[in-house]
């Protein structure tokens, strides 16, 4: 079933006018009430005038994941908070998180609508009972698939993570047929199942929507083969409104893009330049409709090509393709957000080790592990087993207490690591494919 | 004799758990014509450190360390140590009377004048309080001079 066939459906050409009309009105809204556009546009020399075709919006400015930081808390909001309704914020692991805000026409128009959408590209229909097992609270996963879920008309049971093996009594007794959760939670889940001696033919699940990190073929098989179930990729990002901004229905492959509401680009992430269909390079995303919390060519870093070909499941939408990395070297262990630069901090801090350093990645059944592996210093200071264990020890718990996961610390010798010219290669990723 | 004769410099190096490491150690001092008195390792699974007592120990670091290893200078203390039943235990009940803690000891192969040699580690703080806590118990320190030429 296709949730919203008019929009969903609709002519290529007429869909292209509507984006038009909606660009141009979301940046004239902007240019009024969000000095931050207004002054990036006016240093960037456009107004909202240049924007006669769509083509035009390559002229303005990107917004960068460090514009929304910069005006934290509220900053980037076109509304009033009076006329916001609700508060989400990402999953950063220090410093301040991204905070993005909605009002009731954001919820109920555009995300409920999306999720709706999603919800029916994995098969749903308002008979399914919708077993939501994303986390409840600022994680925009919980509370956004649940209103979409209602909307479509589902039974909605708002688990949210934890307690698996709760989760799947839930599930057999009430008869669940479609789970929502991230990927790595749906693995735990199968393996939990397989545990406790329950098949695919004694879980009711049909379907699974698994979203929010990145994942593979190889987890896809496994989840699909254990509950029985057809899985499908959904793509959404805290900055643009959480699920709902894209999702892969029975042909699978590729997600449909809601491009009536969130706009995409690729681009080539060093010059800039929008790319052409097929090419891979960084998706960018407008918000065309949201009011409390739009934005302007968003770079989301994450790397993907598009298509407009029409799909055979009836969907004019643009689609992406599962996204294949970022643009720069975050990494996401165990769910949480690592950047190389906040292990290279701690590292620095300590005198025993040189500053190089590198990461090995893992995976030892589902959990990610991260090896830091560090020079110690060509003059070490402890000569006995305790002390450097010791130092293994305190910069290990440094690193938990800084990114909020625990690590291997390992001790190499001096000039072990290698060194390169220009960027460096800190990250060896050995999680690919199971 | 002087204090500072009496402490040993031990040449410490910081060795991963991989094939052929504590050979590439043994060739840089063997090619340069250093001598080795007296080594001791100690490991974990994942890395080891290697003690080494050698002729001239602030030659043998230059060239470990131009050689890319981690290398550190530890001060010891080389006892002459009666090479009887009861011998050792004898120094070792003087530390502990003086609550000196050894972090680690080694015997070199060889004797001095028919007693043992046995290097001690303890403390860099509690080096001196040491060396006079074994004067006064009459235990003789081999200086420096000597175990390089040992």
């Amino acid at each position: 079933m296709i949730w919203d066939p008019k929009h969903e459906c609709m002519d290529i050409e007429e869909r292209r006018a509507l984006q038009l009309r909606r660009l141009r009105e979301q940046v004239a809204r902007l240019w009024v009430n969000v000095p931050f556009y207004r002054q990036k546009w006016e240093a960037a020399g456009v107004t909202p005038d240049d924007l006669q075709s769509l083509d035009d919006l390559r002229r303005f400015p990107f917004t960068e994941k460090d514009d929304l930081r910069k005006t934290y808390p509220f900053g980037m909001f076109a509304t009033p908070l009076e006329e916001v309704v609700r508060i989400h914020a990402s999953s950063g692991t220090t410093g301040k998180p991204i905070v993005v805000g909605y009002c009731k026409s954001d919820v109920t128009d555009i995300w409920a609508e999306t999720i709706a959408r999603t919800i029916c590209c994995g098969g749903g229909t308002s008979q399914d009972i919708l077993h939501n097992a994303y986390g409840y609270g600022l994680f925009t996963g919980g509370l956004g698939v649940h209103y979409g879920g209602e909307l479509l008309g589902c039974t909605v049971v708002p688990m949210s993570a934890g307690n698996t093996q709760r989760q799947l009594m839930m599930m057999c007794d009430l008869g669940a047929t479609i789970l929502a959760s991230t990927p790595s939670y749906a693995l735990t889940i199968a393996d939990a199942a397989e545990e406790m001696g329950l098949g695919p033919d004694d879980i009711p699940l049909k379907a699974g929507l698994f979203g929010a990190e990145p994942w593979s073929e190889g987890s896809r098989q496994v989840v699909e083969e254990k509950l029985g179930i057809s899985a499908h990729d959904i793509y959404g990002l805290t900055e643009i409104i959480g699920p709902g901004v894209a999702a892969e229905c029975e042909v699978k492959g590729m997600m449909h893009v809601f491009d009536d509401h969130f706009l995409p680009e690729i681009i080539d992430p060093e010059t800039g330049e929008v790319l052409p269909d097929g090419e891979t390079g960084e998706l960018v995303f407008t918000t065309l409709t949201k009011r409390a919390f739009p934005v302007i060519r968003f770079r989301t870093r994450d790397i993907t090509s598009l298509t407009h070909e029409p799909c055979p499941c009836g969907r004019t939408h643009a689609r992406i393709a599962r996204i294949t990395g970022r643009t720069d070297d975050m990494l996401i262990i165990r769910g949480v957000n690592v950047f190389p630069s906040q292990i290279e901090d701690v590292l620095t801090s300590f005198a025993e080790i040189e500053p190089q350093y590198q990461l090995v990645l893992t995976r030892k059944g589902r959990l990610d592990q991260l090896e830091v592996q560090v020079e110690v210093a060509p003059r070490f200071f402890s000569d006995t087993i305790g002390g450097l264990e010791q130092l293994e020890q305190r910069i290990t718990e440094k690193l938990y207490s800084t990114l909020g996961i625990s690590v291997t610390v390992r001790l190499v010798e001096p000039k072990t690591i290698e060194r390169s010219i220009g960027k460096a290669k800190r990250i060896i990723d050995l999680r690919e494919e199971e | 004799m002087s204090n500072s004769d009496k402490i040993v410099q031990q040449v410490s190096v910081f060795l991963e758990n991989k094939s052929g490491r504590l050979a590439e150690v043994c060739s840089t001092l063997g090619d340069n014509g250093i001598n080795i008195r007296a080594l001791s390792v100690a490991d974990t699974s994942d890395f080891g450190i290697l003690r080494l007592i050698v002729d001239v120990p602030d030659r043998a670091t230059e060239l470990l360390q131009q050689a890319g290893f981690s290398v550190g200078a530890t001060s010891v203390i080389a006892l002459e140590v009666p090479d009887r039943p009861g011998g050792l235990a004898a120094v070792l009940k003087t530390l502990q009377a003086g609550e000196v803690n050894v972090e680690y000891m080694y015997a070199f192969v060889g004797t001095h004048g028919g007693e043992a040699v046995v290097i001690f580690r303890v403390a860099d703080e509690v080096l001196d309080h040491t060396i006079e806590l074994l004067q006064n118990a009459q235990i003789p320190i081999l200086p420096a001079s000597e175990v390089y030429a040992l």
